[in-house]
């Protein structure tokens, strides 16, 4: 059955018509045309199609349009302010924390989500935090440096 | 060229019909890319110009004009053209480093543009590490080509001998009167030049170089930490709909009836059959989903009675005469007089490449034309089966190559592009083809399981006298020994991409194929004869080995490592291993921690040293490493395939665990500075190792003896358990063939 959903995307009220019991993730990538969230797995088990659900780091591929009605999503596409890159933007390409990339906004959002729970994760916090978003690069060296530098970045306030 | 990891032996054998880009075809590039200019030049006789020869199946197609590879517009830009592909090891970056040194041009003056068989000289595809080592130097000849034209028109520009000429950042000036310059754009400007080169201008000396060899971030990250990196998947046309197949429950499985009628009844459902084929189309892929899974299918199931505890005595029944891979002395004449021998049979498991990105394909028909969007490492050979495919004339199928969310071997095989054209084809509409994980899983080109036997042998004062290795199925890549042996033989009974009939699906080249199990294989092997003889097992490597690069990365990782000389078992739970790969020389070394109760490894620390000659980008270099060890615990630790008859039981991350954050050590990598040499490979010699440093820092740690990867906490257990009821195994004479006890 074809509804109206209701939900913020990316600090923008949108409206999608489409079935209820649709997953977030297909709408996103073909309805929104935002591919950023990427499909690896499906079930919920590798992390690359992270997105921030009201603040928190969620599979988009098991949620449904249903499940997120009337809050507020928030794809790597919404993440660049004004232009500007997120600090755990600016640390991913400081420490050069990926190989193929398509880990990678998962990676970036999970951390997002990891960080607005935590502001100051110790490494143990952020490995656990971390460790169900998959790289088959074996870009995680990197990937926690980068955690952790955007973390001392974002210490100051609000990001 | 040849190279010793045997590529040019077992590679396929293609049909070298794909000729040159001719003029003409450049100057339809120029019109596709929206103008700009390049400069035509021929020099003499075009083949002799080649430095590096093309030849065979790496490179018999690939164009000896430069121009196939360099293009300067009247902005200044340079865009450098590769047939190679980027799925992570980073050559988007170390080939823009390699054509800005030798042009004399500024790094960031370079666009890539790669994997495109429209605009992109011909390559066999992006593996062995070869991109740098062979590929590279192709666009530096080609750089050093276009620059070598350069100086001849600004030498007629100046009106002076072009022995004046000068390059630097971009320019051209008089070496006699500095005010005569000119940007590389300007000197091409307004003009479509030919020109003939009488001599091959020198190539820069890596003495001189500035950009090579320093260290450079991945030019494609703001791309990818913003999420417009374009993968296959992500490319939108108007009107495209998604695929989704019919897949058999079993490998040989056949389809007996089809019932489509409860998935047409999902609004918007398109069903077509090509052929085999038994598809729905849909405009969004969770519809075309949920609709495949409603098709009513009968199959045949196979009895093959194979499954992943047999396969290695089925393997053993199967394999062919051998071929002699290297030998010295005589094993026989060695064998007499040795004061202990030391027999084992090694075994590993079939292994997915599991990258994260699925096999994806978009394809596009416009006419007698197809166009495909597809993730593969080669794009060429893509374009070639689908334009027999299809009865398509090869010059009617363009396949470009977005980023590609990973490879490591397995997207040289690339069905998933043929399904889409064909759907394309069969439909007239845009087909997306995205395998779920599922059927990423099962048409995984898995890197083969393989049974290794070691029969070797110390004489009275611990040296090795003789070793005699067979290796079955894993392939030849790494199983020359290099230590100081008076009587070895090497004996390779397959290889690793051995054809329908041996294996119940199909194999292929994984990060580094032979390599992983080979190592590990001999170094375990080479620990137990370092325990039997009572020696430190560093000591021991190095009492035999006169290879300089060998000895010199072994000293290095043990210098970072602060390995100090101990009998093994020392109970430190320190691993050794050290190979060749990709003309690469690596040593690694760990230390580990063995939960006696569960049977779990902790890797604390991975210290790895690496030889590949003159580097080009010491971050990548490094950054590939890292990834390599990484990605190494996992077929080391936890990666098998299990399947029965044909039927997969791992079909996701669920049961196919692969290394997360927690399993992280802390690694440390030393690269070991060998400028004399040209570059060697990079993006897959450091993972060779882990299998083999794990298994001797397991055996070292504990005592017991893990013959077969991965090493799961039920193997270890296992292993603990034979250790504790016969202290004494590890040191014993086998004789017996103890396959079935450990194929579990
Ligand atoms: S695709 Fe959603 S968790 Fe893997
Ligand atoms: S960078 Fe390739 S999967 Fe993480």
């Amino acid at each position: 059955m074809i509804e109206t959903i209701r939900f913020t995307l990316n600090h923008r009220p949108v409206s999608v018509a489409t079935g209820r019991e649709r997953p977030l993730l297909w709408v996103l990538r073909t309805d929104m045309e935002l591919t950023g969230a990427k499909f690896g797995c499906g079930e919920g088990l590798c992390g690359a199609c992270t997105v921030l659900v009201d603040g928190e780091a969620q599979p988009s591929c098991q949620l449904t349009l249903g499940d997120i009605t009337g809050s507020e999503i928030l794809t790597i596409e919404g993440l660049t302010k004004n232009g500007d890159l997120h600090p755990l933007q600016q640390a991913f390409i400081r420490h050069d924390a990926m190989q193929c990339g398509f880990c990678t906004p998962g990676m970036i959002l999970k951390a997002y989500g990891l960080l607005l729970a935590t502001r100051e994760p110790t490494y143990e916090q952020i490995i656990d935090g971390m460790d169900d978003n998959l790289c088959r690069c074996g870009a995680h060296v990197r990937i926690v440096k980068a955690i952790q530098t955007a973390a001392e970045a974002m210490k100051g306030g609000p990001s | 060229m040849r190279f010793k990891d045997g590529y040019l032996q077992t590679a396929p054998t293609a049909d070298v019909d794909a000729g040159t880009m001719s003029r003409r075809e450049f100057l339809k590039r120029l019109g596709l890319l929206g103008g700009g200019l390049i400069i035509y030049c021929a020099i003499g006789d075009v083949t002799v110009s080649a430095r590096t020869p093309r030849q065979g199946f790496l490179s018999g197609n690939v164009p000896t004009d430069f121009n196939a590879f360099i293009r300067i517009t009247a902005d200044n830009r340079i865009t450098c053209f590769v047939g190679k592909i980027e799925m992570g090891q980073g050559p988007i970056t170390s080939f823009a480093q390699m054509a800005a040194e030798e042009l004399d041009v500024a790094y960031e003056a370079v666009d890539m543009v790669m994997g495109d068989t429209e605009l992109c000289p011909w390559d066999a595809g992006t593996w062995g590490s070869l991109s740098t080592r062979l590929y590279g130097n192709f666009v530096t000849e080609a750089a050093c080509e276009a620059k070598g034209v350069l100086k001849e028109l600004a030498a007629e520009r100046f009106n002076c001998p072009v022995a004046r000429i000068i390059t630097g950042n971009g320019k051209a000036h008089d070496s006699e009167q500095p005010a005569q310059t000119a940007t590389y754009g300007e000197l091409t400007a307004g003009k479509v030049i030919e020109k003939h080169l009488k001599d091959l201008p020198p190539l820069k000396s890596p003495a001189d170089y500035t950009i090579s060899g320093k260290p450079y971030l991945r030019r494609d990250a703001l791309e990818k930490v913003t999420g417009n990196a374009q993968y296959a998947g992500d490319i939108r046309l108007p009107g495209m709909v998604y695929a989704k197949i019919l897949r058999p429950p079993a490998h040989g499985a056949r389809q007996l009836s089809a019932d489509t009628s409860a998935a047409e009844r999902i609004e918007g459902v398109e069903i077509v059959r090509d052929g085999d084929l038994l598809a729905v189309l849909h405009p969004y892929p969770d519809a075309a989903q949920r609709a495949v899974e409603r098709i009513n299918a009968q199959f045949t199931l196979p009895e093959t009675g194979i499954n992943d505890k047999n396969i290695f005595d089925h393997l053993l029944k199967m394999a062919p005469e051998p071929s002699i891979a290297s030998q010295a002395g005589d094993v026989k004449t060695g064998e007499k007089g040795t004061a202990a021998i030391i027999e084992e049979t090694y075994l590993n498991n079939y292994v997915s490449h599991a990258p994260m990105e699925t096999h994806t394909a978009l394809a596009h028909l416009e006419g007698q034309k197809i166009t495909i969007w597809a993730s593969t490492q080669a794009p060429f050979a893509v374009q070639r089966e689908v334009a027999q495919t299809l009865g398509f004339q090869q010059k009617n199928v363009r396949v470009i190559t977005p980023f590609v969310g990973g490879g490591f071997g397995g997207k040289g095989s690339s069905g998933q592009a043929v399904e889409a054209a064909r759907l394309a084809r069969k439909t007239g509409k845009p087909v997306m083809v995205m395998w779920s994980r599922a059927e990423e899983f099962f048409y995984d080109t898995f890197r083969p399981a393989a049974v290794v036997k070691i029969r070797s042998g110390l004489d009275n004062a611990g040296h090795m006298q003789f070793w005699d290795y067979h290796v079955y199925f894993a392939g030849r890549r790494a199983c020359e020994i290099f230590y100081d042996i008076p009587h070895h033989r090497e004996s390779v009974y397959g290889e690793w991409n051995m054809g329908p009939g041996i294996h119940p699906f199909a194999v292929g080249p994984w990060r580094a194929p032979a390599a992983n199990t080979n190592v590990y294989a001999r170094d375990l092997h080479l620990n137990l004869m370092a325990a039997k003889a009572g020696k430190d097992p560093l000591e021991f490597r190095l009492g035999q080995l006169k290879d300089r690069r060998m000895r010199s990365v072994l000293e290095a990782a043990a210098k970072k490592f602060g390995w100090t000389s101990a009998k093994t078992p020392s109970g430190r739970g320190f691993g050794i291993s050290c190979g060749i790969d990709a003309e690469t020389y690596v040593a690694t070394m760990a230390e580990v921690a063995v939960d006696e109760k569960t049977g779990m490894i902790d890797v604390k620390r991975v210290v790895c040293a690496q030889d590949m000659g003159r580097i080009i980008n010491p971050q990548g270099a490094t950054i590939q490493m890292e990834g390599c060890i990484t990605m190494g615990l996992g077929y080391a630790l936890r990666e098998e395939i299990r399947f029965d008859n044909g039927r997969l039981m791992d079909t996701n991350f669920d049961t196919y665990t692969i290394p997360s954050f927690s399993w992280l050590p802390k690694i440390e990598t030393v690269l070991v500075p060998n400028p004399s040499l040209p570059p060697k490979g990079g993006g897959e010699p450091a993972i060779i190792c882990m299998g083999g440093v794990l298994a001797t820092a397991v055996h070292d740690a504990t005592g017991a003896t893990l013959r077969q990867l991965p090493m799961t906490p039920e193997r270890v257990k296992k292993a603990l358990a034979v250790k504790k009821n016969n202290p004494a195994r590890g040191e014993m004479l086998f004789r017996s063939n103890k396959l079935r006890a450990y194929a579990q």
